[in-house]
């Protein structure tokens, strides 16, 4: 190991040791608390192993509460409505960010900063604050309601809460910016020659957007989407305010096992197998990151 | 070596603000609307103790922090039939009735009632208690359903075409399925403290005929929505829709709240003071129980909060208008009505709560 090699792992030190101590050692918490059984105990599941002093002696743990996830239909509907409804979100994120990104990036370069400001500014709040304020323009008597029967376009109030509509919103609202950012640093490199010179050999300008400008702001596209994405599949507070009952998300069905099941055995597989489904996109993303910097 | 004594500096500083905030505070974990306005106020100015107040509106929130473990928290308000399984997962320290003079407040009655749940009354004691019962809005529903509604029954609402036609000016139910699976029960004639699964499924069933008629399923959204007129018919708790009722009356906007213990019968529960076994300031704690089961702090409690008080004295302070109400202190003849939430184990949690998964997704 040279010199240089003994200063790169310095500088990854402490990234290691963050991740260490706020990814990996909860995740062997919730790990070795999946494979327990409940029990009328404080914390409220068994150990998984015996111990002679510092020395485990025998492992207890089984993975029956994985079983469990498989018996009833009620889990594997939670996640696939939650990845469902987390990827038409993102979705909807990129349609709306992009243009919006693509404006910034183009605009002039004093004006770019404001700009970004203007994105960045709303996440400094509260996300819930701004759930609440949804529900504040959403609800029978809210904002949205009270002006279009105000104007004499509806008698009854328009049913906005507790819809798919109002989650989807909500998500947009939430998660925008973590679309814009990457989209902008995207589009904010494309050299504009390119452009131009798509132009000079007769592509329209919708040609040269769909096979120049699109084709270069993938990697953009792809972080974009699995930051909106990834929060989203195990989003609570957004289905829990603003969705309906019957809305299926696994953060929902978590809570139920967590809260009023008391089984945080079967919580903690049902946590496990979401961090599957999420690591899966990660280790696609960092491919595609990869392979372009390649 | 500088670094040294900063570090110094501050452990020294951090000890000394702990050992004070040992003596001065109190940390409550208490219901959402559930303490008159100047209760805590009171307290601070008589005992010098600075107070944090959190709230809370669903007993699994509670006890998900309480069995985790250092919630932090020094004085907490369970429901008596949840109490009954926190106590023996060790939860809760015994209280030192020593320190409790205005016990003997307390009705013996009640006491002997919650005595089921803990038994000798030795980790708590009755803060308030209430009924699961039918809020309206009277002027709405008599709209929808004319003068003959049947506003004194479950049928109100587990009657699906009452429910049909009240759909449009909104229902909503609490989110604890302990509370509403049984008292589906008891509209279907079947024995609410049942533990039986396929009771629990024949209250499900009635519940997905009127689903669809369900705006929401919420514990503590009730009482603004009642009161400002956005749904006209809840299952709730008794105090929480008399508050509705008064902020109503308050705004005078035209909305008029009703409370209704249905005749068939109806859940009453106790919630309780009690002192988790790691609480660090459990002194303290005791100092706020026994302020709070003095006469005058229990009846500006009732008079503010609308719910039963069990303290025998604290009545002769209590409005008049509330003692008068039998939604709040009910008739003898409708009390013999009332049932105690049997304590379930983990299975029939689990089973009861599947259902009400059930209710709520149609899976």
């Amino acid at each position: 190991m040279g010199f240089g090699s003994l200063k790169r792992y310095l500088v990854i030190l402490p990234p290691m040791l963050w991740l260490g101590l706020f990814f990996l050692i909860p995740f062997f918490v919730v790990l070795q608390v999946s494979l327990a059984d409940p029990a009328l105990t404080r914390p409220p599941f068994t150990a998984i192993f015996t111990w002679d002093g510092w020395w485990p002696t025998g492992f207890l743990g089984d993975l029956e509460n994985y079983k469990f996830l498989l018996s009833d239909s009620l889990y594997i509907n939670s996640y696939w409505n939650s990845i469902k409804i987390a990827a038409i979100g993102a979705f909807v994120c990129l349609i709306i960010g992009y243009p919006i990104a693509y404006v910034i990036a183009r605009a002039h370069a004093n004006m770019r900063n404001t700009l970004l400001l203007l994105v960045i500014l709303p996440f400094w709040t509260s996300s819930l604050l701004r759930v609440y304020a949804l529900i504040g323009m959403y609800s029978p008597n809210g904002f949205i309601n009270s002006t279009l029967s105000w104007l004499g376009i509806i008698d009854t109030p328009l049913q906005l809460m507790q819809t798919d509509f109002a989650v989807y919103s909500g998500i947009v609202i939430t998660y925008l910016p973590l679309m814009i950012l990457p989209l902008y640093a995207a589009l904010e490199k494309l050299d504009g020659d390119l452009m131009e010179a798509a132009s000079d050999l007769g592509a329209t300008p919708l040609a040269t957007f769909w096979r120049v400008t699109l084709p270069l702001s993938l990697s953009g596209i792809v972080a974009g989407y699995l930051l909106v994405f990834i929060p989203s599949v195990g989003e609570f507070v957004i289905p829990a305010l603003l969705g309906g009952p019957d809305q299926l998300m696994i953060g929902k069905t978590l809570w139920t096992e967590f809260f009023n099941n008391r089984d945080w055995p079967v919580a903690s597989s049902v946590a496990m197998i979401m961090l599957a489904f999420l690591v899966i996109p990660m280790m696609f993303l960092r491919n595609t990151q990869g392979s372009r910097e390649a | 070596m500088k670094l040294k004594t900063i570090l110094m500096a501050s452990t020294v500083f951090a000890f000394a603000s702990a050992a004070n905030a040992e003596d001065k505070v109190l940390n409550i974990y208490n219901w959402s609307d559930y303490i008159a306005e100047d209760t805590i106020e009171k307290f601070e100015k008589e005992t010098g103790i600075k107070v944090t107040y959190d709230v809370f509106d669903s007993n699994e929130v509670l006890e998900a922090k309480l069995l985790a473990g250092n919630s932090g928290y020094d004085l907490v308000v369970p429901s008596a039939s949840f109490m009954a399984r926190q106590i023996k997962a060790g939860v809760f320290q015994k209280l030192d009735k020593s320190k409790l003079p205005n016990l003997a407040n307390l009705d013996a009655g009640v006491m002997g009632n919650v005595a089921t749940y803990d038994e000798g009354n030795e980790h708590a004691v009755v803060y308030l208690w209430g009924t699961t019962g039918i809020g309206y809005n009277e002027g709405k529903v008599a709209e929808r359903l004319g003068d003959s509604a049947p506003t004194d029954s479950w049928a109100l609402i587990f009657d699906k075409d009452n429910a049909a036609k009240l759909a449009d000016c909104g229902i909503s139910v609490l989110d604890a399925p302990t509370e509403m699976i049984p008292a589906a029960m008891k509209y279907l004639g079947i024995d609410p403290r049942s533990t039986d699964p396929a009771d629990f499924k024949k209250a499900s069933e009635l519940f997905a005929q009127i689903k669809p008629h369900i705006r929401y399923f919420h514990s503590s959204q009730y009482i603004n929505d009642l009161a400002n007129g956005d749904i006209c018919l809840t299952v709730g708790w008794s105090g929480d829709i008399f508050q509705a009722r008064d902020r109503a009356a308050e705004a005078d906007n035209g909305v008029s709240v009703a409370y209704t213990i249905p005749k068939e019968g109806a859940l009453s529960w106790f919630d309780m003071l009690a002192i988790p076994t790691d609480a660090k300031n459990a002194e303290n704690a005791h100092k706020f129980i026994d302020f709070v089961m003095d006469a005058q702090i229990t009846a500006d409690i009732t008079n503010y909060v609308w719910f039963s008080s069990a303290n025998t004295p604290a009545l002769k302070l209590i409005d008049q208008e509330i003692l008068d109400d039998p939604g709040i202190f009910p008739s003898d003849e409708v009390k013999a009505k009332l049932w105690v939430a049997p304590v379930y184990d983990a299975r029939t949690d689990r089973a009861i709560n599947r259902e009400w998964t059930s209710v709520k997704t149609g899976q």
